[in-house]
């Protein structure tokens, strides 16, 4: 067929079949993600919202850990591109009998996926089952330490949601709140540095400690992270954290750290303003934010199906 | 690649649009409700073209949209580089539409297939016919063209090359063959 194709090179692409992080991943190769995601989004819009490029393949969602949102945004994901879909959660499954993940993983295996979705608590499980499977692995949260396929979501709104976006170089995000116990906040730095742009973490000292994300920029004070931002984004806070001796209260982490319109005014005149939800209006951003010009939430919400449905599709196709 | 022969020059390329542009209104009976669909690449300024001279023949300007069809190809699962998706605009309703869709090569057919099925995604046009600057034969498919630039009847080591403007930077079609 008379159809241009990307010359990748073997050992490059088995390098990159999975996304764990974005270690292995360039700027040109994500720009390439999100070009193939507007293709996507496209898709959604029609009255058929679905092709066939996937057809033949399929996609496994492994969550050992509760998600709705994001396995039906994958799900949905791998429906629209007609992969057939099988659905492992751990809930009453045989590693609440005792069974080790890696038998777990060996009889889900047998179902021949060709592509996993993992959630898991606990840091670095995508990274393991990467090793002991010949499917691609795709990172759906694991601990704190990653969130891909959000982080690109957010990247992708903002590419397309700031007026006159010219690149990522220079533009300023500026991550408030629970850094700490956020992956989505890891995998955003780790993200938009690649892609050229700064990052300014912010919140109490007790959710920002210093080893988190060293040699990023950060400060205490919300002005200080929210001045010439050109994104915000703000954390949730979890409410077992606000009952947990991390915070003294609240009222004290709304008072001093809550997005507020007062505080946007010293951000870039365009910024916009991101929380990767579900929120907790009043709490960590005020609901006039929440639902005011700026907020691009409800396009981050939108963004997830075509993001992962280009995700699945530069992982599977061109892997044989 | 080494070049075997010069089949079509501009001269040539742009008579063979002029016909066929001039079939698809005697066809249709006039370019009412006429739609013209390029197949991304070289199929978009083929489309674009034989508008522009259907609107001077006619004095009515057809739509004229641009697919990809990537996403409906039958060897996604079995190849091993990753074509580059690229964007579908179809900036009508395809819905009771006489759509001509144009590609620069008809070969093996599994494009025609493919774009197709894209069209028929996005609504039900009326007709359907298919327009194409060089058929070269070898058909893996029950398909043909309803206007034809010229046959060239051609072996499977050769390519035939389409190069059209702004595409490529002059018109020509040439046939190479590949090297042993």
């Amino acid at each position: 067929m008379a159809t241009v194709q990307i010359e990748v090179p073997t050992s490059a692409r088995e390098r990159k079949r999975n996304l764990l992080d974005f270690a292995d991943w360039t700027a040109d190769e994500i720009g390439a993600l999100f070009d193939t995601a507007d293709v996507m989004a496209q898709v959604l819009t029609r009255t058929i919202k679905k092709v066939p490029a996937l057809q033949g393949f399929t996609v496994g969602t492994l969550f050992f850990e509760d998600s709705t949102r994001t396995r039906l945004s994958f799900e949905r994901a791998a429906r629209a591109q007609s992969a057939d879909v099988i659905s492992f959660a751990s809930g009453g499954s045989s590693l609440s009998k005792g069974e080790s993940l890696k038998d777990t993983l060996r009889t889900i295996d047998q179902m021949q996926a060709d592509l996993y979705v993992v959630r898991h608590a606990c840091a670095g499980v995508p990274h393991q089952i990467a090793r002991w499977t010949e499917a691609s692995v795709v990172n759906a949260g694991d601990g704190r330490r990653s969130h891909p396929t959000q982080a690109l979501l957010d990247a992708y709104t903002f590419r397309g949601r700031f007026p006159g976006f010219d690149g990522f170089a220079g533009k300023r995000l500026a991550i408030v709140g629970d850094v700490m116990h956020s992956r989505v906040a890891r995998s955003n730095v780790e993200l938009w540095r690649k892609l050229g742009g700064e990052v300014v973490l912010c919140g109490p000292p007790p959710l920002l400690p210093p080893d988190v994300a060293p040699g990023v920029a950060r400060t205490h004070r919300l002005e200080e992270a929210l001045e010439g931002a050109h994104a915000v984004m703000a954390l949730r806070l979890q409410r077992e954290r606000m009952a947990s001796p991390l915070l003294p209260s609240a009222t004290e982490y709304v008072a001093r750290y809550q997005v507020t319109e007062t505080a946007l005014e010293l951000a870039h005149p365009d910024a916009l303003v991101m929380h990767p939800g579900p929120l907790n209006r009043d709490i960590e951003i005020a609901s006039e934010v929440a639902d005011g010009p700026r907020s691009v939430i409800e396009a981050q919400v939108a963004a997830g199906v075509p993001i992962r449905m280009a995700v699945l599709y530069t992982l599977l196709v061109g892997k044989r | 690649m080494r070049l075997k022969a010069r089949l079509l020059n501009e001269q040539e390329v742009d008579r063979a649009l002029r016909r066929i542009a001039h079939e698809i209104i005697e066809r249709n009976k006039g370019a009412a409700d006429l739609a013209l669909v390029g197949v991304h690449t070289r199929g978009v300024p083929i489309a674009e073209r034989l508008a522009a001279l259907i609107a001077e023949f006619e004095g009515i300007t057809p739509d004229v949209g641009k697919l990809d069809i990537t996403l409906y190809r039958d060897d996604l699962t079995e190849i091993a580089l990753q074509p580059v998706v690229k964007k579908t605009e179809v900036p009508f309703d395809v819905h009771g539409k006489r759509i001509v869709l144009c590609d620069d090569v008809l070969f093996t057919g599994r494009t025609a297939r493919a774009a197709l099925d894209a069209l028929i995604d996005m609504g039900r046009p009326a007709v359907i016919q298919y327009a194409v600057l060089v058929d070269r034969g070898h058909r893996e498919l029950p398909i043909r063209a309803d206007y034809v630039g010229k046959n060239v009847p051609t072996s499977h080591h050769e390519v035939v090359k389409v190069k059209i403007t702004p595409v490529d930077d002059v018109d020509a079609v040439e046939l190479h063959e590949l090297e042993a």
